[in-house]
């Protein structure tokens, strides 16, 4: 009964001066991008904009993201299915299997595939290498979805005299609708982002273009065009997310449901069909990434292991992803404090526009942040600096979300009680607020580093010549299909970005009663 | 004396009043609870004694500190208010003796822990964890934590409704003696008529954004404001009549007023609505009372409790065939079916009908 109501508190002035100049700084990469593109021209750049290249880019990523979509639905959707609700053996295990896939780098699963299977390349190996390495996006909001998806729906189904098959597709699915598309469109997003798989796999994007454009052509007008049409889908798909999200709610009489249901029985064929069916996407998705880097490390023994330089590369690694996940787990503080405390209309669109970014591939802050550099602050250009800016701002969308749902977490009341017992508010920040935030702001941390360890695109423009790190060192070994010497470089990349994907995974699935009064 | 005043308070919400013109005023020392139902403005309330909310007009007070006069503010930092929210809200990354220490200076702190914690019966629990206590015990940390600022005044918001029905009886009746023995100032706010009734002094009905009354618990169950009170509180059978000297002619006879009614009432032989409450009504069995001693009529149903039965009754001399609750023992409560006499417990109180006249169309059914 005792709602929280949206009082008229008047958010503090430091708050919404921080947050808004967060906001700003966000937002620089697509103004600086709109900047160049007037700068190289409007004319030249709506000429090369609507020439045949862009219509055979376009009708490619459409083409790619139908496939990849439909293709990781089913098997997202399938695989939840069989963890969630059936009698699977080793239910436990095929969760953890199915989703490490996650912390194995896209370019790395098409690095794999390319060196065991040359002739997969094209649309085709695109659509294989990209639906192994992103189904997980659509499988883990399914999985949680079946989980919290009310059992009483389902048994109220059958007493009505509807099958297995059809209570699935007339009541379960319309109950993970909403997480199914939202996964869809995070896959979509990402594949607008995606390069090294691509160029790999020799399949023609935005992306590849661009970056060819940019690196071997040296055309900015073309590569700043480009960007403005990719920056222009992903604010379409980002649009239809943001819809999903408001629609998907679904609103439930009574309290949380939690009792057991039972599951359905896998016998005989099924069973067999089931356990075959994972251990072939297991084992695509994750042994033969994993199997591929082991098989080049054995057999590439015998010639000179890159000891010192893969030292140097873990250590610039290591030093750049840390200090962008701080930057961005500390900058998302106050933007989640603003919006989760003073909802407002205008607090909201503050934080909406963050979000914004996630539309922003790497390549093109990375584009965007390079004019930045050599327009207005030359002695950042081809400085470590950039490079964690760049991080800190594609990744900030991934640490507010983390920051915010701690926050949200925390009731007020907590810190409305510290108050009345005297306590002045930045005491009650200090010792109620942070406290109980600091999970959030860790999981934070964990998710940008581990993003940024595996980041290439927008390493590869902006790291400081001379410097190598992990990922642009696997890349150059790579694209000499050098694969012996790559190899120990993806393997470390994995194990660093390993550690924080498992303390996540520990925040994800934690008892929400550990954190309540 | 630091009496606790509202004065004509204003709050809204998106231009909906919720506190609509509030007065209230508790004394140093009383236990006052806030009786209204959900979303009457009672939680807003207390948020706005607290210091959490701004109220737009009037004014809150302590004795001579003003709190909010709708321009300036204290903040509740400054209040010396001792606020137990619904579910306890202890801080969940702190221990209990840190909880209770939250508003102390650190030395001072360590020093009264011990005795808080004893005072709510919760010696030895210093080093758990919140989510390792108990919902009652919870609740009392989060009373000893409030008292260790040794406030002015404590607020209650629903304390008791988290907690199973077995265990808020016994909590409800610890926290109000553990308060009575403080001799703090109290205010709790609730929906639930038995909880405030058996804990306070005073209980006063939020309605509409506004108290309607303020008046010792045992005055407002017999002689409420108005027959819609009268069933918020409890049980209610009201009948139509008319009044009469100090009298009230109903179906059921002539009925004894309450003290006072007969003196205020507007004018004689003006229609009525009386309030008999379920324990007024007395059944007895036919074979028990000698001829005449009665009103004839038949049990419908029982809604049976152990310790007490709720009994649906049709009098015959009702024509429209209005059934009555009667409460009883448990040990002689008569099964459905059963043919027995009423007998009316006097004095009732009554108000006179909204329009005057007959008063028969006017009569509610028995809110239960």
């Amino acid at each position: 009964m005792t709602l929280a109501l949206p009082g008229r508190r008047r958010a503090p002035r430091v708050l919404v001066i921080t947050s808004g100049v967060i906001a700003a700084a966000l937002l620089v990469p697509l103004v600086f991008l709109i900047l160049q593109a007037g700068q190289a021209g409007w004319h030249d750049v709506f000429r090369l904009v609507f020439r045949r290249l862009t219509q055979v880019l376009l009708l490619n990523t459409v083409q790619l993201s139908v496939l990849v979509s439909a293709a990781s639905a089913v098997l997202g959707t399938g695989a939840a299915f069989l963890v969630e609700r059936t009698s699977l053996p080793g239910r436990r295990t095929w969760a953890v299997l199915v989703v490490l896939p996650v912390a194995v780098p896209d370019f790395v699963v098409g690095y794999a595939w390319h060196s065991m299977a040359p002739a997969l390349h094209g649309l085709t190996g695109a659509t294989v290498v990209m639906t192994l390495a992103v189904y997980p996006l659509v499988y883990l909001p399914v999985a949680a979805a079946l989980r919290r998806a009310d059992p009483s729906e389902e048994e109220v189904a059958r007493s009505l005299g509807l099958g297995p098959v059809e209570t699935f597709f007339r009541v379960t699915l319309r109950q993970i609708r909403p997480a199914l598309t939202g996964g869809c469109l995070l896959v979509c997003l990402a594949l607008l982002a995606e390069y090294g798989a691509f160029e790999i796999m020799r399949f023609q994007t935005f992306t590849t273009t661009i970056f060819s454009e940019l690196t071997t052509a040296f055309d900015l007008p073309a590569a700043s065009g480009l960007s403005l049409v990719l920056v222009l889908l992903g604010l379409i798909v980002l649009a239809g997310e943001a819809g999903v999200n408001t629609r998907g709610r679904v609103s439930r009489a009574g309290g949380q449901t939690t009792h057991l249901r039972a599951r359905h029985r896998l016998r005989g064929g099924r069973l067999v069909a089931a356990l075959a069916g994972m251990t072939a996407l297991a084992g695509a998705a994750l042994g033969v990434p994993v199997g591929t880097l082991v098989y080049w490390m054995v057999s590439s023994h015998a010639s000179t292991l890159p000891g010192a330089s893969l030292w140097g590369a873990l250590e610039h690694t290591a030093t750049y992803s840390a200090v962008a996940a701080l930057v961005a787990s500390v900058l998302a503080l106050p933007v989640a404090l603003l919006a989760v405390r003073f909802r407002s209309v205008s607090t909201m669109v503050l934080e909406r526009s963050t979000f914004v970014v996630q539309s922003l591939p790497g390549l093109v802050i990375a584009l965007a942040l390079v004019f930045f550099a050599s327009h207005y602050a030359h002695r950042l250009y081809q400085s470590a600096t950039l490079l964690e800016v760049a991080y800190a701002i594609l990744f900030f969308p991934l640490a507010l979300v983390c920051v915010r749902a701690s926050v949200a977490q925390a009731p007020r009341r907590l810190e409305e009680v510290g108050r009345s017992l005297g306590r002045p508010p930045w005491q009650v920040l200090l010792r109620v607020t942070l406290p109980l935030v600091a999970p959030g702001l860790a999981a934070g941390f964990c998710l940008v580093f581990l993003s940024a360890v595996t980041e290439l695109t927008a390493t590869l423009i902006l790291v400081p010549t001379g410097v190598h790190t992990l990922a642009t060192q696997f890349w150059a070994y790579q694209s000499n299909t050098s694969y012996g010497a790559a190899a120990p470089y993806a393997v470390v990349m994995v194990a660093l970005a390993a550690a924080p994907g498992y303390m996540l995974t520990r925040w994800f699935n934690r008892d929400p009663g550990e954190a309540r009064a | 004396m630091n009496t606790l005043e509202l004065t004509g308070v204003h709050q809204r919400y998106d231009r909906q009043p919720v506190l609509d013109g509030v007065d209230l005023s508790v004394e140093q020392g009383s236990f006052t609870a806030v009786l209204g139902a959900s979303g009457s403005g009672k939680t807003t309330l207390l948020r706005v004694i607290a210091g959490f909310e701004r109220i737009e007009s009037g004014v809150v007070r302590l004795g001579a500190t003003v709190f909010d006069d709708g321009r300036s503010l204290l903040p509740p930092e400054r209040r010396r208010i001792g606020y137990v929210p619904q579910d306890g809200a202890l801080f969940p990354h702190l221990r209990v003796a840190a909880n209770v220490a939250f508003g102390l200076p650190r030395k001072a702190g360590r020093q009264r822990i011990g005795p808080l914690l004893e005072a709510v019966g919760l010696t030895g629990m210093e080093r758990r964890y919140p989510h390792q206590l108990s919902g009652g015990q919870q609740q009392r940390v989060a009373l000893a934590r409030a008292l260790a600022i040794e406030p002015e005044v404590v607020l209650l918001d629903e304390p008791f409704s988290a907690l199973d029905a077995a265990m808020r009886a016994t909590v409800r009746r610890e926290v109000a003696q553990i308060l009575r023995e403080q001799g703090t100032t109290t205010v709790l706010v609730t929906h639930d008529q038995d909880e405030a009734l058996s804990m306070a002094d005073r209980v006063a009905v939020l309605r509409d954004g506004r108290i309607v009354v303020d008046a010792a618990p045992e005055e407002l169950y017999r002689s409420p404001l108005d027959a819609d009170l009268a069933g918020f509180l409890g049980e209610a059978n009201l009948l139509p009549g008319t009044v009469e000297g100090g009298v009230a002619r109903t179906a059921l006879g002539r009925l004894v007023l309450q003290d006072g009614l007969a003196a205020e009432w507007p004018e004689p032989g003006r229609g009525a609505v009386v309030l008999v409450r379920p324990e007024q009504l007395e059944v007895r069995t036919r074979a028990a009372v000698p001829a005449g001693g009665g009103i004839p009529a038949r049990v419908i149903d029982r809604a049976f409790f152990g310790h007490d039965a709720v009994l649906r009754v049709v009098p015959a001399v009702l024509a429209d065939g209005q059934a009555l609750l009667v409460r009883v023992t448990g040990h002689s409560a008569p099964p459905p079916g059963a043919e027995v006499l009423l007998t009316v417990r006097a004095p009732v109180m009554a108000w006179p009908a909204p329009h005057g006249g007959g008063a028969a169309d006017e009569a509610a059914p028995p809110a239960s």
